[in-house]
């Protein structure tokens, strides 16, 4: 059975352990704030100022309104003008411009005729996302302007008019996605890579043997390496979202309460995965990196933070259900963004202590104290 | 939680480690009795460790049997490390404590009684001679004052068996003499001492020796018995060229064995009288010239070679 004293006790000299240690200090403290300031300004989806080059061939009137239409939507930046067709060439192969829009010379006459007009719109795929992204901008303003010209001064109604709404993320900033998921990311590869650092420096400096010759258990140990890890990583989610919110305009709705709830849960199970490492390494080298592996790609990859789960292959798909972060990140966007409550999250809570069960049982197993 | 009164403290009995195809420890069996400073002197490889670590719970032997405290080592582990101190061959308390934290840590770990704690702690810190110090950092100290601590928190809660592999290794002499003042004032107190060395001038202190040799168990008796119980005697000889020396006198008649022991030279020969009058020729022949030759008391270190000779096997180091 746990000793309480006995857990404590570890618990307690690893706190005085770490506050001596500059390193893990570092990693506990600065590292998540610093990676969420770092990945908050880098890391953006939105695709607006789209470099844009125009070849003007009909310089009319009409041709400079589509222009403005383009260049007051925010999407597009006119960075060039183009006087010869053969310049088109250069520019996109020197990647100086994504689109190039070209107007052919018989653009107004056709419009004011009543006829249709041509626009030649040249995009640089070699970016295939940002050229949907680009393609689709132009499309919705060329439209958009086509309308304007046809209806001009008539009454006459489009047939059908859509109002769309969105919500959650009303101004679709992909900040607003991006930083609630770095606070999963984040938690998880910090979590992981502390305590994968705590068994393995006991096999590496040879306390091992000193503890193992002690009637301390191995659930005792684990547990009381955990405690202090455990806390340093609450505080660290308070650390994120409040730069999040503080810095970042992230809206924060739902409940600071479930928020660290659910983290607690998610936690508990990021740091048995970091022990679990330790136990198997033995060197302190080797469990950062392990941990590293095990953790900062796949919350990456595939939690869904970078890349949407729906659209994954199958195989891929499947392998998502095994990764923590996964679950966590639902959390906090449900939370920061949606305002939902644990009805909405139970299963995801669920499974999340799971993992920790599943984590902190490896640890202890894996966790041998026999000394060769 | 002690021995069944006149039970053996600790025993083993056909205590057998393998790792791998390695045999590291071949079928040993003793007895420690309650109280006594029971040593294991060989070199290094010879098992004395795994031995050790066997009997603290800390390593599982592959076969044989073996009791501590009266618990069985395969299936009390826990119970065992309740009953006994361990000090293993590195040092292995915490660097980056202080004396403080290292022995309260460990007072916690063996689950002293809160009312005792600051008692023990404190007398402790008398012992090892590190009160003045307990503030400083574990890793500052030098090395023979370490060993004394790592003593101290194995005794935190007053084992009645304690453990100790080669508590000395790589301690100045003065500092292992403090040590072994120590180890006495235990026994006095009535702790079952079980300890290795590699040191014969350590093994000396003990009540009873287990000489080990390649995982076997060569020799068992207290030192006294084991020179003088020894076969060949020993004669002294003072040369200037030792290993010349020994060459000279390697498989010579009535020679059983010749070694380096310091500057002069230990052999072993069949008959006193005899080796007296040849072998100072002998070695004039090989153009070594005798300073002193006279017949000596076995030292333990000759019992040792002597005694693996009679294995018929060479000393692993």
């Amino acid at each position: 059975m746990l000793n309480w004293m006995r857990l404590l006790a570890v618990a307690r000299k690893e706190v005085t352990q770490l506050r001596r240690d500059a390193r893990s200090l570092y990693l506990a403290f600065l590292l998540p704030a610093l990676l969420v300031v770092l990945f908050g300004y880098a890391i953006s989806w939105d695709v607006d100022n789209i470099r844009t080059a125009v070849l003007d061939q009909d310089q009319s009137a009409r041709s400079r309104e589509l222009l403005d239409a383009f260049r007051s939507s925010g999407y597009f930046t006119l960075t060039t003008r183009l006087e010869r067709s053969a310049d088109v060439d250069r520019l996109l192969d020197r990647g100086a411009v994504s689109i190039v829009l070209v107007i052919p010379p018989d653009f107004a006459e056709a419009l004011d005729a009543g006829g249709t007009a041509q626009l030649q719109a040249i995009v640089d795929g070699s970016d295939a996302n940002t050229a949907t992204i680009a393609l689709g901008y132009a499309g919705a303003i060329v439209q958009a302007y086509s309308a304007r010209v046809r209806f001009q001064g008539s009454l006459a109604q489009l047939p059908i008019e859509s109002r769309t709404r969105v919500w959650y993320n009303e101004e679709l900033t992909s900040r607003n996605m991006i930083v609630p998921g770095l606070v999963a990311v984040i938690m998880m590869i910090i979590a992981a890579m502390l305590t994968s650092l705590t068994i393995a420096r006991e096999w590496e400096r040879g306390t091992m043997e000193q503890l193992a010759a002690t009637p301390v258990s191995r659930a005792e140990v684990v547990l009381g390496k955990l405690l202090p890890y455990v806390a340093i990583g609450l505080i660290d989610v308070v650390v994120v979202s409040v730069i999040g919110v503080f810095l970042f305009g992230v809206p924060f709705r739902g409940s600071v309460f479930l928020l660290m709830v659910l983290s607690l849960a998610f936690i508990i199970g990021a740091s048995g995965l970091g022990m679990f490492i330790s136990a198997v390494a033995r060197s302190q080298l080797l469990a950062t990196q392990m941990a590293m592996i095990a953790t900062f790609l796949p919350a990456f990859l595939l939690s869904g933070f970078m890349y949407a789960i729906d659209v994954m292959p199958a195989p891929l798909r499947a392998l998502t259900y095994l990764i923590p972060a996964r679950y966590f990140l639902v959390v906090t966007r449900g939370i920061f963004l949606k305002g939902v409550g644990a009805d909405v999250l139970r299963v995801q809570g669920l499974l999340m202590i799971a993992f920790a069960i599943v984590g902190l049982a490896a640890a202890t197993r894996v966790f041998r104290k026999e000394i060769a | 939680m002690t021995a069944a009164p006149g039970g053996p403290a600790v025993s083993a009995d056909g205590l057998t480690k393998h790792f791998g195809d390695f045999v590291a420890v071949d079928q040993v069996s003793f007895e420690v009795r309650g109280g006594e400073i029971f040593g294991f002197l060989g070199p290094n490889g010879a098992g004395k460790t795994t031995t050790i670590k066997m009997l603290a719970g800390l390593a599982r032997p592959t076969s044989g049997r073996g009791t501590v405290a009266g618990l069985d080592i395969m299936t009390d582990t826990r119970d065992i490390k309740r009953s006994i101190g361990y000090m293993s061959q590195l040092f292995s308390l915490y660097g980056d404590l202080t004396v403080d934290e290292n022995v309260a840590f460990f007072t916690r770990l063996y689950g002293v009684a809160r009312e005792r704690r600051a008692a023990r702690r404190d007398w402790v810190l008398e012992m090892a001679g590190l009160t003045e110090h307990r503030r400083r950092l574990t890793a500052e100290l030098p090395l023979g004052w370490k060993q004394r601590l790592a003593l101290g928190c194995a005794v935190l809660h007053e084992p009645p068996i304690l453990f100790l592999d080669e508590p000395t290794s790589g301690v100045d002499p003065i500092s292992r003499r403090t040590f072994w003042d120590l180890i006495y004032s235990l026994a006095e107190q009535g702790t079952t001492i079980f300890v290795t060395t590699h040191y014969m001038e350590e093994a000396e202190y003990c009540h009873r020796l287990a000489l080990m040799n390649r995982g076997k168990l060569i020799a068992l008796d207290t030192p006294t018995h084991l020179r003088t119980g020894m076969q060949e005697p020993i004669l002294e000889v003072r040369v200037p060229d030792a290993p010349r020396a020994v060459e000279a006198l390697t498989g010579a008649p009535g020679v059983i064995e010749a070694g380096m022991f310091g500057r002069a030279l230990h052999v072993a020969v069949a008959d006193v009288a005899e080796a007296e009058a040849t072998l100072p020729a002998r070695l004039a022949e090989h153009g070594v010239a005798v300073e002193g030759i006279e017949q000596i008391t076995p030292s333990l270190e000759d019992v040792f070679v002597a005694r693996v000779r009679a294995e018929g096997g060479a000393p692993v180091d």
